[in-house]
């Protein structure tokens, strides 16, 4: 048996494939681009944005089967590297009113796309400085490492008004991303967390998942592979700080607490732990859910008796919808299964045999 | 005494407890030994102190000429030593074709950012690994369910495939924890003569617990017994068939005719 004529066949429709889907992908987003509410693009971008920050994060949690409740952590460091290099000199001596900001971060100014992957790579530079406390645990005590080192970085961007400027947070930065940057982003980074996970590397990871006792007898290190995936992780969460901060254009600690780890986590639980597919419906269903919804948080007339806008509303909403979907489906939509042309051309018939 | 394996009055203390006391051994490259002993003995302590996954309180583990005591799990295998579990260990939720894939992990040469921009040189890897690890599933009959998922197949299937997963890490010394328990004696038996072909086949140097004794004593051409720990006797399997202190640490009492 051979698996190479099959193989060829297959790779080269899947290419083909891919690229149409791209195109489309760009036509769609070019349309938005030139006849799309700011309503419609907000959302949009929003999708994006998610959609990186949850296939990445399900690199760790999903792929490699550790709780990490740390993101938020690396999105903070990424949204504030990222805009405190797009701002000009002069903007930031006039927003650091209370304490002036260090050099060289007074002085730095750099282009967007330069803040964005210096904001991924600072992101990185702690998750390795991290990660040996981390992956010297497992399990529960992992998650409250991470947990920790979430809240750490939030108190820190309190309190490190020199750096951050404190509570006051950063305003008026320019907003940089558009459709292109968010989504070209978001493209990048599932084909890259893809293909990586497809590799030896990724099937390293996930037999860490499995078994890590019989992955270390099969020649895995488990620390250099946990290590890999995290790093991995916390340099695209990184880059999608820098993007979400340029997206609201004005960043402050409390953006960034560990709610916005708890909406990452429904949303790649409700997709699908450990399916890169999952993650990517997950997100794209909390971000158009999550302004949907915001009707349930304006005040609603029933003619008879009208109810006042309860805000926090939409949180319970997903709460809910969380516990149907472990109730109903505990695996998520996807559960470990991803979208493939092959599995779509079977369901349209179109597939020889 | 020889260069190639040796173990040098290993010592394995579990708080108070010595699970195993002043274990030595020195196995020849192509000998096929058997290690046996009530349940609770310390076989699998043995083993878990060669593979790394215990380190010992004293003695050491040489292989090769190098003493790689202490080392980290990964890094024996490397080197050549590979071993099945005896409570089975499959990665259940991959694919039988994948769990064997996983063997060549250690071995491989691109980086890692290679894999993620999908640069051809780690194409044509994978798909080496890919074929490699289909003929180590061919061998063991398992061919046909190589995209079934690990978790599904049936017992004796399983434990074939933590040997071919093992035989993937290319060892010179495998270790071999109970292979045939919970088989029936069809199967048994087809295990022996795969155990034989093999040890041909991969030039392997055999290490193996059972408590089947037929399969054992048909099979090894060295015998060491353990009891509470303690090495109680060493030899070809007629020589540990009449010898009185293992009866008496099978049965309790020495056997009157
Ligand atoms: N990690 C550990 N911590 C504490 N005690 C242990 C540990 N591993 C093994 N033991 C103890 O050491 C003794 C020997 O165990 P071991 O698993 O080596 O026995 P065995 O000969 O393989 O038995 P079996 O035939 O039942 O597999 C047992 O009393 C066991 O409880
Ligand atoms: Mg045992």
């Amino acid at each position: 048996m051979t698996w190479k004529g099959k193989d060829m066949d297959t790779s080269k429709r899947n290419l083909y494939c891919n690229l149409a889907a791209l195109c489309l992908l760009a036509v769609v987003l070019y349309l938005f681009d030139q006849y799309g509410t700011e309503y419609q693009i907000r959302i949009l971008n929003n999708m994006a944005v998610f959609i990186t920050l949850a296939v990445s994060y399900n690199l760790v949690n999903g792929m490699c089967g550790l709780l990490h409740l740390g993101p938020n952590a690396f999105i903070t460091i990424g949204a504030y590297t990222s805009a405190l290099l797009t701002m000009s000199p002069m903007e930031k001596q006039m927003s650091f009113i209370i304490e002036p900001l260090i050099w060289p971060f007074s002085v730095l100014q750099a282009p967007f796309f330069v803040s964005l992957i210096a904001g991924g790579v600072m992101a990185t530079i702690f998750a390795f400085i991290i990660s040996f406390p981390v992956f010297r645990v497992r399990g529960d005590y992992l998650a409250i490492v991470t947990l920790g080192f979430g809240e750490v970085i939030r108190v820190l961007c309190n309190a490190l008004q020199g750096v951050t400027n404190g509570p006051l947070g950063l305003k008026g930065l320019q907003p940089y991303t558009n459709l292109w940057w968010s989504w070209g982003i978001a493209v990048f980074t599932i084909i890259v967390i893809t293909k990586l996970v497809n590799s030896s590397y990724g099937r390293a990871m996930k037999a860490i998942r499995e078994d890590e006792i019989a992955a270390k007898a099969m020649g895995v290190d488990p620390f250099r592979h946990l290590m890999l995936a995290f790093l991995v992780s916390a340099f695209f969460c990184g880059v999608a700080g820098g993007l979400m901060a340029h997206l609201i254009t004005t960043i402050s600690p409390t953006l960034f607490t560990f709610f916005l780890t708890f909406n990452l986590l429904i949303i790649i639980v409700v997709g699908g732990l450990g399916s890169t597919t999952g993650a990517v419906i997950g997100a794209a269903l909390f971000a158009w859910g999550g302004e949907a919804l915001r009707v349930v948080e304006s005040p609603m007339n029933f003619g008879a008796f009208t109810i006042p806008g309860i805000p926090g509303m939409r949180m319970v909403l997903f709460s809910v919808i969380l516990m149907v979907v472990i109730i109903f489906a505990r695996r998520g939509i996807m559960g470990r299964n991803e979208f493939s042309w092959n599995w779509l051309f079977t369901k349209l018939g179109l597939n020889a045999k | 005494m020889n260069d190639f394996f040796r173990l040098e009055s290993l010592v394995m203390q579990f708080g108070g407890l010595t699970a195993v006391k002043d274990f030595s051994l020195s196995i020849e490259p192509g000998e096929l030994v058997g290690l046996i002993g009530p349940n609770g003995a310390g076989k699998t302590t043995v083993f878990n102190m060669i593979t790394g996954f215990l380190t010992p309180t004293s003695g050491r583990v040489l292989w090769q000429g190098e003493d790689i005591t202490g080392l980290s799990v990964h890094q024996i295998t490397a080197r050549g030593i590979a071993r099945t579990f005896q409570n089975i260990r499959l990665f259940s939720d991959m694919t039988v074709l994948e769990n064997v894939m996983v063997s060549f992990h250690h071995k491989v040469r691109s980086r890692f950012w290679k894999a993620m921009l999908g640069l051809p040189s780690h194409g044509k890897e994978e798909r080496r690994i890919r074929q490699e690890s289909y003929r180590f599933l061919q061998e063991l009959n398992l061919g046909h369910l190589a995209d079934e998922k690990a978790g599904n197949l049936a017992y004796g299937q399983q434990r074939r495939l933590e040997i071919a997963r093992a035989l993937a890490t290319y060892p010179k010394l495998l270790l071999l924890d109970e292979p045939a328990a919970g088989m029936n004696p069809q199967e048994t038996m087809e295990l022996a003569d795969l155990v034989l072909e093999i040890r041909q086949k991969h030039a392997l140097t055999i290490f193996l617990i059972e408590h089947d004794m037929k399969f054992v004593m048909g099979l090894c051409e060295r015998i060491k017994v353990l009891d509470y720990g303690i090495s109680i006797a060493e030899g070809t399997p007629e020589e540990i068939q009449s010898n009185p202190d293992v009866i008496k640490a099978y049965l309790g009492e020495p056997k009157h005719a």
